[in-house]
């Protein structure tokens, strides 16, 4: 039995897609609160004993199952900070979905500190998919400070859809992860800020084993007086390939900062990185209106497309 | 029926006013598929983004249907019938080849509508459908869904600026099919096309010779090809 209001439903729907209890494993927060959970025989969901956060134990071989992990915040003031642990077994095959919908109508800032730590069985595979959004007109602010951590036993892959699109007016994530050797990590940072919002997205990623690869992919919109920071480092401890790419569209009075990094500990590593800022090409433009858009028309379907 | 009167369009450059377009008249009727030719430099290029609206005259009118749209922007002349391929296809991350052909449209086009397009244009469309359009295509495969986008229009008014340039020998037979099942099937609609190509010259019911901003002549293709290929050197050696 989930309890949820109707804004706390929206935020889900933005955050999850979900517009009904979803099928599996699910734990829904709502203002700081236990509102629905649900186990399966081979994921276990428990409460940390001192309250701080959730474990969840996914057993070893456990196929095509998922998990759902939304949090709400519908209340004006609340801050909370939150350490969800996975423990995902051996050779299994999973789905998490995760997320931070705010809706602050109040004066008072609302702030949700999740703290996701990921330890990723050998062989194991996991797709997380992470989207925060927020809302609301009050003037307090949106906070959302993500820590994602990654631990990935050999020829384990994670593949990683982070998405903050609207609403949310300060974010400071960090994502460290460290693989062994086979391990495989794929980022797909999807971001816009627009307003007076500030962004900054950090990754550290270590290949440590021979054979690891990692591929972070960040594509960002900054619009309006907005801020964004990208900071990527991969370091390759080992015979590895790592990849960074930050792809990023200005627009009006917008400001990114892109800091793309490789550090190669070993002869044998092949790391590159790419960065590119600039804004919506004229001919794009030109070219959509050819087709009968108006130019906010053809911005709304550059930007649509470039982010998804 | 389009019509161009007197258009006029210059530059500044370095202080010193260039004419690009020169006092230039001249009309396509409908149904009519004419060519417009000439040598690097001689306007045709901003003469097809003039009709477009992409660059504004500086003095002149260009009305469709006895209409005056030279003060409508691109958004408008569109929504009013007229369409253009670029010489140079624009890329789009993230844009697949079925959005690109949604928003040609106007509508929401089945997949199956939309892989008739791609057919038409000799792509295989299972394999292009859900491409972004990106640095991943070659020229030839732009130029190709550049042309699906006008089908997908389906306007009274299409213009090509140099649909050749750029693409291989093999893309480019397969492009000369197109234009003339084009020509082949155009009724009340019409079609310009700026081209140095011989094989499309000759599927022109006119030619219009541009030089220096100002057509020089113009004809059936039976008239002006003697006057532009000269013998032994293939085509168009008065257009270099």
């Amino acid at each position: 039995m989930v309890k949820l209001d109707a804004i706390q439903k929206r935020l889900i729907e933005e955050i999850a897609d979900l517009h009904s209890v979803p099928e599996g494993a699910y734990n829904f927060r709502a203002n700081s609160q236990l509102a629905g959970r649900n186990t399966t025989a081979n994921i276990d969901i428990v409460s940390k004993e001192d309250g701080s956060g959730i474990d969840i134990h996914i057993k070893p071989g456990t196929k095509k199952e998922s998990v759902h992990i939304p949090v709400v915040l519908s209340q004006s003031g609340i801050k909370e900070t939150v350490y969800n642990d996975f423990y995902i077994g051996e050779d299994s095959d999973v789905v998490i979905v995760a997320g931070c919908g705010i809706d602050n109508c109040g004066s008072q800032d609302s702030e949700h500190d999740g703290i996701h730590r990921f330890y990723v069985g050998k062989n194991a595979k996991v797709k997380y998919v992470e989207k925060h959004y927020g809302s609301g007109d009050g003037r307090g602010q949106r906070i959302l400070n993500p820590v994602t951590e990654v631990y990935m036993e050999e020829d384990s892959t994670m593949e990683m859809e982070m998405e903050q699109i609207k609403g949310v007016d300060s974010t400071d994530r960090k994502t460290i992860a460290e693989l062994k050797a086979g391990a495989k990590l794929v980022v797909k940072e999807r971001l816009m800020t627009h307003g007076s919002q500030s962004a900054e997205s950090g990754y550290q990623v270590s290949l440590n084993g021979e054979g690891a690869s990692a591929d972070v992919v960040s594509r960002s919109v900054a619009r309006d007086d907005s801020s964004q920071t990208f900071n990527a480092r991969i370091t390759g401890n080992a015979p590895c390939n790592g990849h960074t790419e930050c792809d990023s569209i200005i627009m009006d009075n917008g400001r990114i900062l892109a800091i793309p990094s490789l550090e190669a500990n070993n002869v044998d590593a092949m790391l590159v990185h790419e960065a590119a800022i600039g804004k919506i090409a004229g001919d794009q433009l030109t070219k959509l209106m050819t087709l009968g858009l108006t130019e906010q028309q053809a911005e709304e379907q550059i930007i649509n497309g470039f982010l998804s | 029926m389009l019509e161009i009167k007197n258009l006029s369009f210059s530059v500044e450059e370095d202080g010193v006013r260039k004419d690009i377009i020169k006092d230039l008249s001249a009309k396509v009727e409908d149904g009519k598929f004419v060519v417009i030719t000439g040598p690097n430099g001689s306007g045709k290029s901003t003469l097809a983004r003039l009709i477009m609206g992409i660059e504004r005259p500086t003095g002149g009118q260009i009305l469709l249907d006895g209409e005056d749209i030279s003060g409508l922007d691109i958004t408008e002349r569109a929504k009013k019938g007229i369409s253009f391929a670029f010489q140079q296809p624009v890329r789009f991350k993230g844009i697949r080849v079925k959005d690109l052909l949604r928003l040609a449209s106007g509508r929401h086009l089945s997949v199956s509508e939309a892989c008739d397009y791609l057919s038409e244009v000799g792509l295989c469309a299972r394999d292009y459908i859900d491409r972004e359009i990106n640095s991943s295509l070659s020229g030839g495969e732009l130029k190709r869904i550049e042309i699906a986008t006008l089908l997908a229009r389906h306007t009274r008014l299409s213009v090509f600026d140099e649909p050749e340039a750029g693409i291989d020998l093999w893309s480019f037979q397969n492009l000369i099919r197109i234009f003339e099942k084009m020509r082949s099937e155009i009724s009340d609609s019409s079609i310009v096309i700026i081209s140095h190509q011989e094989r499309i010259l000759n599927i022109a019911d006119e030619i219009l010779l541009l030089r220096a901003g100002a057509i020089q002549e113009s004809g059936t293709p039976e008239e002006m090809m003697p006057k532009l290929v000269t013998a032994g050197n293939g085509v168009c050696q008065r257009l270099q």
